[in-house]
C-alpha cells in the first residue's frame, strides 16, 4: 500500500509508535484514580501537618532534646532514622529523622499499588486487551501508569513542600525533603510496574512489590540500629537515601543521584520487558497442576486454606525478621541505659538492675502493641477474598452446591482468627528469641503468651471486617477506623488529643506483658473477646439474610 | 404429571428503580428439557439466582423441588448443579481441582462420567484456571455440573464460549442427560440449540413471561410459511382470510398462513392443478422476533 494510502487510513489524531494513545489512557486511569490521590495527599500531608504543630505543642525545646536521647538508642533509630543532628534536636530535625522513613513508605504503598492497578490488574481483567486492538501504542499503558503515578507524587511532595515551608521549615531542607519523597514514589512506582510485566496475577505483583518495600525499609533500619549514622545497610535502598540527605543539618544533595540512577534503572527495566512480553503473559514460569484436588482440596475451609497460605506465609516471614530484629534490641537498649545516667535521670529513674530490667520490659511491650497492629492489618484483610469472590461471582458458584452462607463465611472466620494467633504467636516467638540474649533470663513463652493476649482485640477487627461483608459494604470505614487507631497508638502522645480519645484507641489497653506477670486482670481481653464473638455472629446472621450479587 | 421440580409463580423482584422481576411463571416438570429465554435484561439470571437461593423473591411464589429454595437452599443443591454464563474460577487452581471441590461439595462424584466428559470436552484439567480461555472456563463448569448425579440441571447461557463442535458435544451431554432423567432449565440465546433441546419453552419480556408451553403449541400460534406452485388465480387465494402477504408471480405464490388456515387453503385447491407445494412451521427465530417487535413496545 502507498504512503498516501496508508496515510488516508490512519485515525487523524495519533501517533502510531509504541506511545501512541498514552495520552488517552493517562486521562482515563486520573479519573478512576483522582479521588484515591486526593485522599492519599490530603491524609499524609495533614498528617505531616499537625504532625509538627502537636509536636511543638506537646514536647517543646526541652522535651525534643529529652527525645532526641531515646530516638538515638538503637531502638528508637530502628523506627526512625540515623540520628543526624540529634544534639541540637529542633523540631524540622526531628520531622526529617523520624517521619522521612515513614513517609517514605506510604507514598512507596501508594505508587505501587497506583502503578500495578493501572497495568497487570486491568490487563488480568481484560481490559488492556481491549485497548491494545485500538490504536494504542505497546508502552502506551505503562507509561500512562507512570505517568498516573508522577502526578499523583508531585501533587504529594508538592502540597507537602507547601506545608513545610508554612511551618516555617528553611527551604533547601524542606525541597530535599519533598523531592526525596517524591524520588522514592516514582522509584517504588517503577519496581510496581516491574513486578506487573514479571507475574501475571496482580495480587502477586503488588504483593512482590510490597515485600521489596518492606525489605528497602527494614534494611535502613538495622543499619541505623547498628550505630549512629547508620552502616553499609543504611546506604542499600532509596529510603536509606533519602534520610542520608542530613536535611536541615548539613545537607547534601548527591545521594538523591542514587535515587535518581536507581529510578532510571527500574524504569528502563520496566519499558524493556514491556516491549518484549505478549499481552495477559508473564515472565515467571506458569507450571501445570495437579489434575485431582486432595482431600482437603474439597472442602471449603481447605479451599480457603489453600488459597490464602501465601498470603500468610509471605506475612509470617515478614513478622519473623522484623521480631527477631527489634527483639535483639533489647541488649542494646539495657546498655545505652546502663551507660547513660542523665538519661535515666530523664525518665525519672533510680538506677539499679531492676529499674534496667524494667525499661527493658516496657520497651518490649511496646513493641508487642506495635505487633499487634501489624497483625491487626492483616485481619482486616480476612474479608477481602470472600468480597472479591462475591464480586467476581464465585461466591455463587459455592453457594450452588451444598454449601450453606453460614459455612462460607464462618470458615473464612475461622482460618483468619487461626491466622492471626499464628502470626502473634510468631510476633512473640521472634521477639524472644531475639531478646533472649540481651535480656539474660529464658523470656520466649512470656512473650508468646503476651502476644497471645492481644488475640482479642485483633478479632475484633476481623469480626468489623466480616460485618463490612456482611452488610454488603466496603471495609472502607473499618481501614480508617483501623489506620486511626494505629496512628493514635503510636504517636497518641505526641497529638495533643484529649484524654478520652487516647484511652478509645483499643490496642495499648491490653497490657499484655502484665497480664502474663499476673499484674493486670484480664478482663480488659475478655471484654474485646466478647466483642469479638457478638460482632462475628451479626455478621454471620447479615451474610446469610441479604441479598448476594455480583 | 408428578410435582413439579422448578415453580415459579408471579415472581417479582426490584432492585432499586429496576423492577428486574415482575410477575414471572415458569413450570418444569421432571424429565423435562426447558428452554428459557429472553433478550439481555430480560431477567433470566435473576429467575435463576432467585431459584438457587441467593436473592429472596419480593413477592410470588417459588418452589424448587417443592420446597422454599431461600430457607432450604443446601438441602435443595444437593440435588441439582449449576452453570453459570460468566464463569470466573479461583486463578490459582487447576480446572481438575476447581471441577473435584465442586462435585464433592454438592455430594459424590461419578467419576466414570467425570473422566468422560473430561475427554470429550477436550478439557486439560491441570492447567492453573488463570490461563483458560472463557470457553474453557466454562467447560470446567460443565463437566462438573455433568459429573455429578443429580435430577436438576440449572444452565444459565452455558455455551456462550464454546466454538461450534464444543457446542455439539454439549447438546449431546445434555441430551444424555435427559434421558437419565434429569430436568433441564436451560437459558440460551441460541435458538437453534434450544430448537434442537428443548421440549418445553418459556419466553421472557421485561420480568414477565409472555409465552410458555410445548414448542409445537407456540408454533400453533404464528403462521407457517407456504410456497404453492399452483394454477389457481391470485385473486381466490387472497379472498381467504387466513391467508397474508401474499405475492404471486406467475404460478408461483407465496403466502403466509394462520395455523388454523391451512385446511382451510387445502380445501380450495381441490380442482386446481398443483405442482409443487411446501409449508414450512415457523422457527424459533421467528417466534421469538414475534414476541420481541410486534408484541408492544
Amino acid at each position: 500500500m502507498s504512503a498516501r494510502g496508508a496515510g488516508r487510513h490512519a485515525l487523524p489524531t495519533q501517533g502510531t509508535g509504541t506511545l501512541a494513545g498514552a495520552g488517552v489512557l493517562w486521562r482515563s486511569m486520573l479519573r478512576t484514580s483522582r479521588w484515591g490521590i486526593a485522599i492519599w495527599a490530603l491524609a499524609l500531608v495533614g498528617l505531616l501537618y499537625y504532625m509538627a504543630l502537636a509536636v511543638n505543642e506537646v514536647l517543646g525545646a526541652q522535651g525534643l532534646q529529652a527525645r532526641a536521647a531515646i530516638i538515638g538508642l538503637p531502638a528508637g533509630a530502628m523506627l526512625s532514622g540515623p540520628g543526624y543532628g540529634l544534639d541540637n534536636y529542633t523540631l524540622e530535625v526531628m520531622v526529617a529523622n523520624e517521619l522521612l522513613g515513614l513517609y517514605a513508605v506510604m507514598v512507596g504503598i501508594m505508587s505501587l499499588r497506583l502503578a500495578v492497578r493501572h497495568t497487570r490488574t486491568d490487563e488480568e481483567a481484560g481490559r488492556t486487551e481491549l485497548l491494545r486492538a485500538l490504536p494504542v501504542g505497546r508502552l502506551a499503558p505503562v507509561t500512562a501508569a507512570l505517568a498516573t503515578c508522577l502526578l499523583a507524587n508531585v501533587v504529594v511532595s508538592g502540597l507537602m513542600l507547601a506545608a513545610l515551608l508554612l511551618l516555617g521549615f528553611p527551604l533547601p531542607g524542606s525541597v530535599g525533603f519533598c523531592l526525596g519523597l517524591m524520588l522514592v514514589g516514582l522509584v517504588f512506582a517503577a519496581i510496581g510496574a516491574l513486578c506487573a510485566q514479571l507475574s501475571s496475577s496482580a495480587r502477586t505483583a503488588a504483593s512482590l512489590a510490597g515485600a521489596v518495600l518492606a525489605l528497602a525499609y527494614l534494611l535502613r533500619a538495622v543499619g541505623d540500629a547498628s550505630e549512629p549514622g547508620g552502616n553499609v545497610l543504611s546506604w542499600l535502598t532509596p529510603v536509606g537515601w533519602i534520610q542520608q540527605q542530613r536535611l536541615f543539618v548539613e545537607q547534601r544533595w548527591w545521594p538523591l543521584l542514587l535515587v535518581v540512577a536507581m529510578l532510571i534503572a527500574v524504569g528502563l527495566a520496566s519499558f524493556l520487558l514491556q516491549q518484549r512480553r505478549e499481552v495477559g503473559a508473564g515472565l515467571l514460569p506458569q507450571r501445570a497442576g495437579r489434575d485431582r484436588a486432595r482431600a482437603l482440596g474439597r472442602r471449603v475451609i481447605g479451599v480457603g486454606a489453600r488459597l490464602d497460605r501465601g498470603r500468610l506465609f509471605g506475612w509470617t516471614v515478614s513478622i519473623l525478621v522484623a521480631a527477631v530484629l527489634t527483639g535483639s534490641l533489647a541488649g542494646p537498649v539495657a546498655d545505652a541505659f546502663r551507660d547513660l545516667p542523665q538519661l535515666q535521670a530523664v525518665l525519672g529513674l533510680r538506677g539499679g538492675q531492676a529499674a534496667l530490667q524494667e525499661i527493658v520490659v516496657a520497651a518490649m511491650a511496646t513493641f508487642l502493641v506495635f505487633f499487634a497492629m501489624v497483625v491487626a492489618i492483616f485481619a482486616v484483610q480476612g474479608a477481602h477474598r470472600l468480597r472479591r469472590d462475591e464480586s467476581l461471582g464465585r461466591v455463587e458458584l459455592l453457594l450452588a452446591t451444598a454449601v450453606s452462607r453460614w459455612w462460607v463465611m464462618g470458615s473464612q472466620l475461622l482460618l483468619n482468627v487461626a491466622g492471626c494467633a499464628w502470626l502473634l504467636v510468631i510476633a512473640g516467638f521472634g521477639l524472644g528469641v531475639g531478646a533472649q540474649p540481651g535480656m539474660g533470663e529464658a523470656v520466649l513463652g512470656t512473650f508468646i503468651a503476651a502476644a497471645l493476649w492481644n488475640l482479642p482485640v485483633v478479632a475484633c477487627w476481623l469480626a468489623l471486617s466480616m460485618l463490612a461483608l456482611g452488610l454488603g459494604r466496603g471495609a472502607v470505614l473499618v481501614w480508617i477506623g483501623l489506620v486511626a487507631c494505629i496512628v493514635v497508638g503510636m504517636y497518641g502522645p505526641l497529638l495533643n488529643l484529649p484524654q478520652s480519645v487516647l484511652d478509645a484507641e483499643p490496642f495499648t489497653s491490653v497490657n499484655a506483658l502484665e497480664i502474663v506477670h499476673e499484674q493486670a486482670s484480664m478482663l480488659v481481653p475478655a471484654g474485646y473477646a466478647l466483642a469479638a464473638a457478638i460482632l462475628a455472629a451479626l455478621a454471620l446472621i447479615l451474610y446469610s439474610r441479604r441479598d448476594l450479587g455480583r | 404429571m408428578g410435582q413439579a421440580i422448578v415453580e415459579f409463580s408471579k415472581l417479582s423482584k426490584r432492585f432499586g428503580k429496576i423492577q428486574a422481576l415482575d410477575g414471572l411463571d415458569l413450570e418444569l416438570e421432571p424429565g423435562q428439557i426447558h428452554g428459557f429465554l429472553g433478550p439481555n435484561g430480560a431477567g433470566k439470571t435473576t429467575a435463576i439466582r432467585v431459584l438457587l437461593g441467593m436473592l429472596r423473591a419480593d413477592s410470588g411464589r417459588v418452589r424448587l423441588f417443592g420446597a422454599d429454595p431461600w430457607n432450604r437452599a443446601v438441602q435443595l443443591h444437593r440435588r441439582l448443579a449449576y452453570v453459570p454464563g460468566e464463569v470466573t474460577l479461583w486463578p490459582r487452581l487447576t480446572g481438575g481441582e476447581v471441577i473435584d471441590l465442586l462435585t464433592s461439595l454438592r455430594g459424590a462424584t461419578n467419576e466414570q462420567r467425570r473422566a468422560e466428559m473430561i475427554e470429550r470436552f477436550e478439557l486439560d484439567p491441570t492447567r492453573k484456571t488463570r490461563t483458560y480461555s472463557k470457553g474453557n472456563r466454562q467447560k470446567v463448569a460443565l463437566v462438573a455440573a455433568l459429573a455429578s448425579d443429580v435430577d436438576l440441571l440449572v444452565l444459565d447461557e452455558p455455551t456462550s464460549g464454546l466454538d461450534p463442535l464444543m457446542e455439539l458435544v454439549f447438546q449431546q451431554a445434555v441430551a444424555e442427560a435427559a434421558a437419565r432423567g434429569t430436568a433441564v432449565l436451560l437459558s440460551s440465546h441460541i435458538l437453534a440449540e434450544v430448537e434442537k433441546l428443548c421440549s418445553q419453552v418459556t419466553i421472557i419480556r421485561e420480568g414477565r413471561t409472555v409465552e410458555s408451553g410445548s414448542l409445537q403449541q407456540l408454533r400453533h400460534l404464528t403462521r407457517s410459511h407456504v410456497v404453492l406452485g399452483s394454477d389457481i388465480p391470485a385473486h381466490v387465494l387472497a379472498g381467504l382470510a387466513a391467508v397474508h402477504e401474499l405475492h404471486s408471480q406467475q404460478a408461483v405464490h407465496r403466502f403466509s398462513v394462520e395455523p388454523d388456515g391451512i385446511e382451510e387453503v387445502l380445501a380450495i385447491l381441490r380442482g386446481y392443478a398443483v405442482h409443487s407445494f411446501s409449508c414450512t412451521p415457523p422457527s424459533l427465530e421467528e417466534l421469538f422476533l414475534h414476541h420481541y417487535t410486534s408484541a408492544g413496545r
